[in-house]
């Protein structure tokens, strides 16, 4: 009897599911991808202007790369607390999200949404609430590969 | 006599009236198509205060306060306020209560929290325990996206699916008293329903059967036909929710089709970016203490069955995998 109900309700369930389908608008996948392309690569861009710029003043190639991610989170870091970075992230998708200036802007945003509970419990203890699992597994990969290297170099 | 009819519909034997109602709304909400209907459109999102929180309690509390100056009663005269919000605790509405000094129950239905605090307070005065009673609700923009969704200065890219959360607060003022309309003159309780939805980001499709629902017990329970109502609105279904239930209307065999819209679609105009519509308790409780009362206080709609949606879930039970219950409280505004 239960598994009977359980069915009927399961079946209930699956076509509701196909109204759903029919009905809920398709997400504008093509017109998301080029606004990301357009503005990852904008961004991407913009960082290889950088690092050129530094190289032509006579950085080398690892300190233009570092010189350049620290320009970029700094204007995301500014962007996004002059409003205006969620307001391209809702046009440009992952192409605002991916690259270096949307870890920026999720830990930016986390501290300046807390900041109202207070430096220790807010900024503090949840500026990593959005950017923290990026890190944690950052992290472990980074351990797990450099062990790797450790045993199959030499 | 048992004023109950039916399994979930109770008839009041004297209508309580509706004898004041105020709304307070956003900056955005005031220039949706109703802007000229509430009592008041705020300037800013913090209402001179230092947090969003504080301010959607000021919100709720100056509802209440100017919904009761409208009939030139003080705080300390009104007998009881019913009032929840969207927040952890209902704090918009506890920290209210505690400015108003007001007897007070707290309530919590999501989003279907005008519907609930009406219907009861509905009860507590046709039951004959008080005569003067507020039922308030409000939400806030940035306190629910806050605490249901992400940080606000974070860049996410919305789906056309997910719903703008209403800053809005609204009050009505129900009293025992011979004379005058509107009158709440019946209402449903909802059941709990759960058909398997699971994503936040499309509460809609989560709370459109339970809408349906209510609806369907509503007429059964009555044996009423769909167009007895001039007009019934759901309370935050949006477009695509409200698609849905036009779909599940014709499945549950209510005919004729229903006079019906969704104070989610109509709160907004098309150019405000608010994907599928509006949602939160402020979006029944702003279409109802803005335009729709003041239709029927001049006579242009006679009886209205209001459906508020609430989706019952909290961001703990979404990240553990659990799919989203919906509710719906259904009340019946006639002039009579």
């Amino acid at each position: 009897m239960d598994s009977l109900s359980e069915r009927l309700k399961q079946a209930e369930i699956d076509e509701y599911n196909q109204l759903i389908k029919k009905i809920e608008p398709k997400p504008p996948v093509i017109k998301n991808c080029i606004w990301a392309f357009i503005v990852g690569g904008l961004i991407c861009v913009f960082g290889q202007l950088i690092i050129n710029f530094l190289m032509s003043n006579g950085w080398n190639q690892t300190d233009a790369g570092s010189g350049a991610s620290v320009i970029l989170i700094f204007l995301a870091a500014l962007f996004t607390g002059l409003g205006l970075y969620d307001e391209l992230g809702k046009y440009a998708g992952a192409g605002s999200i991916v690259p270096i200036t949307g870890f920026a802007n999720a830990i930016v945003a986390s501290a300046m949404e807390f900041k109202r509970e207070g430096y220790i419990f807010g900024v503090g203890a949840r500026i990593f609430s959005v950017a923290g699992p990026t890190l944690v597994f950052g992290f472990t990969i980074a351990v797990f590969i450099g062990l790797l290297n450790i045993l199959f170099t030499k | 006599m048992s004023k109950k009819q039916g399994r979930q519909t109770i008839v009041f034997a004297s209508p309580p009236l509706i004898s004041s109602w105020a709304s307070l709304v956003g900056p955005k909400e005031g220039e949706g198509p109703w802007g000229e209907d509430f009592d008041q459109v705020l300037h800013d999102y913090l209402y001179d205060e230092q947090t969003w929180e504080k301010a959607e309690s000021k919100m709720l509390k100056e509802a209440v306060k100017q919904a009761i100056s409208k009939r030139y009663y003080q705080p300390s005269e009104i007998e009881l306020l019913i009032s929840g919000d969207l927040l952890n605790q209902i704090v918009s509405a506890n920290y209210a209560a505690r400015e108003l000094s007001i007897p007070f129950l707290g309530m919590y239905g999501a989003c279907s929290t005008m519907a609930e605090s009406m219907l009861t307070a509905a009860m507590a005065v046709d039951g004959g325990f008080f005569s003067c009673v507020v039922a308030a609700v409000s939400s806030h923009h940035y306190t629910a996206e806050r605490q249901f969704r992400t940080p606000t200065e974070q860049g996410v890219q919305k789906s056309a699916t997910s719903q703008w959360t209403a800053t809005a607060a609204g009050a009505v003022l129900l009293e025992a008293v011979p004379g005058g309309n509107p009158r709440i003159t019946s209402a449903t309780i909802g059941q709990v329903i759960d058909m398997g939805q699971s994503d936040a980001a499309n509460m809609g499709s989560a709370m459109a059967p339970a809408a349906v629902k209510t609806i369907k017990a509503h007429f059964d329970d009555l044996n009423r036909s769909p167009d007895y109502y001039d007009l019934i609105v759901t309370g935050d279904l949006g477009k695509v929710g409200m698609a849905l239930a036009q779909e599940l209307f014709i499945r549950e065999g209510l005919l004729p089709q229903p006079n019906y819209s969704d104070c989610g679609v109509l709160l907004y105009n098309d150019r405000q970016d608010v994907n599928s519509g509006g949602s939160g308790c402020g979006s029944s409780a702003a279409m109802l203490c803005g335009p729709i009362l003041k239709k029927m206080s001049e006579g242009r709609i006679n009886r209205l069955l209001l459906v508020a949606t609430g989706a019952l879930m909290s961001p703990t039970t979404s990240f553990q995998g659990e799919t989203i219950p919906s509710i719906a409280h259904a009340v019946a505004l006639e002039n009579i």
